[in-house]
């Protein structure tokens, strides 16, 4: 069976989710799907569907890069990590020097989600700096 | 009397074997309509493509593949005999530029090697390794963290996930 033909129920709601610039390419025996889904909500459920396929991703055979659209500048995200602060840093890295927090279930506003992994936000006392978007889903 | 029932039985004669005779010389549409099916048979990418004809006068309507099947057909139905002028309304099929797919782009190491240190800081007990673009996540992990992990691994572009991590 085809790495397309394996992950085809993934292709198939990524296309009736509306992904856009859904992209399904095979190159050197792994497949990479790549595509920008409207919201958060829908990149859980293909990370589900990818599951379903491939039960705790094992296969190693398929590389999913499902990137949200970002929502517009200024628009407010929520904390949502397990329990703990989350930290504000000066560069996008865990390298950089953290220059802020905030807290499980605060709100922050987003000024910037160019990187995939590091959004630049403002929290609710003023402080600006890069969070990792994992802990950060937008309102 | 006799003389002038002669003549108009030839001039009847006459005028009859005219008309019959300009009739065979000016094909009929339903002639023309035949004579054109055989023209444009063999013209590939004109299947959704037709032509009405009336009173000599041909329309062509439908769809063409491409402009060389639309004018080739034009051309074929010009030729057939008795087509006083031909009306060309049909379209061609819009051309759909095939998609250049454009290699996969995969992290250099070291960008990699950044990333994973990010992606991996929070789930204690998660070690990852780059040789290549592989990234190879070992260690163990709760089920549940599992996708968070997966899907911050993945957005860094990497050739390929090796996820030998141990599920709690």
């Amino acid at each position: 069976m085809s790495l397309q033909d394996k992950y085809k129920p993934l292709t198939d709601a990524a296309t009736a989710a509306g992904v856009s610039d859904l992209q399904v390419r095979e190159q050197d025996g792994i497949l990479y799907i790549d595509g920008t889904a409207t919201d958060g909500k829908t990149k859980d459920q293909l990370w589900d569907v990818y599951n379903q396929v491939d039960p705790d991703y094992r296969s190693g055979d398929l590389v999913l890069n499902i990137n949200v659209t970002p929502a517009a500048a200024g628009s407010k995200a929520t904390v949502v990590t397990d329990e703990s602060n989350l930290n504000i840093r000066k560069g996008p890295g865990t390298d950089q020097p953290i220059v802020g927090k905030a807290a499980h279930g605060a709100s922050v506003t987003l000024l910037n989600q160019t990187n995939d992994q590091w959004w630049l936000v403002k929290t609710e006392s003023g402080e600006e700096g890069y969070a990792y978007a994992r802990y950060l889903k937008a309102e | 009397m006799k003389k002038h029932t002669l003549t108009a039985f030839v001039a009847v004669l006459l005028f009859t074997s005219f008309t019959l005779f300009s009739c065979k010389s000016k094909p009929s549409d339903a002639d023309i309509q035949a004579a054109i099916a055989t023209a444009v048979s063999t013209i590939p990418g004109a299947s959704a493509a037709s032509a009405a004809v009336k009173d000599g006068v041909v329309t062509i309507t439908g769809q063409f593949t491409d402009d060389a099947a639309k004018s080739q057909y034009e051309t074929a139905v010009k030729n057939v005999k008795g087509v006083k002028s031909v009306q060309d309304n049909a379209n061609v099929q819009p051309q759909v530029q095939a998609p250049v797919t454009a290699p996969v782009e995969i992290s250099a190491d070291d960008a990699l090697n950044k990333g994973l240190s990010d992606a991996v800081k929070d789930f204690n007990g998660v070690q990852a390794s780059v040789k290549d673009g592989v990234v190879t996540l070992t260690g163990e992990i709760k089920r549940s963290d599992l996708p968070k992990l997966m899907q911050s691994v993945s957005s860094l572009r990497p050739k390929k996930i090796d996820n030998k991590l141990v599920i709690k």
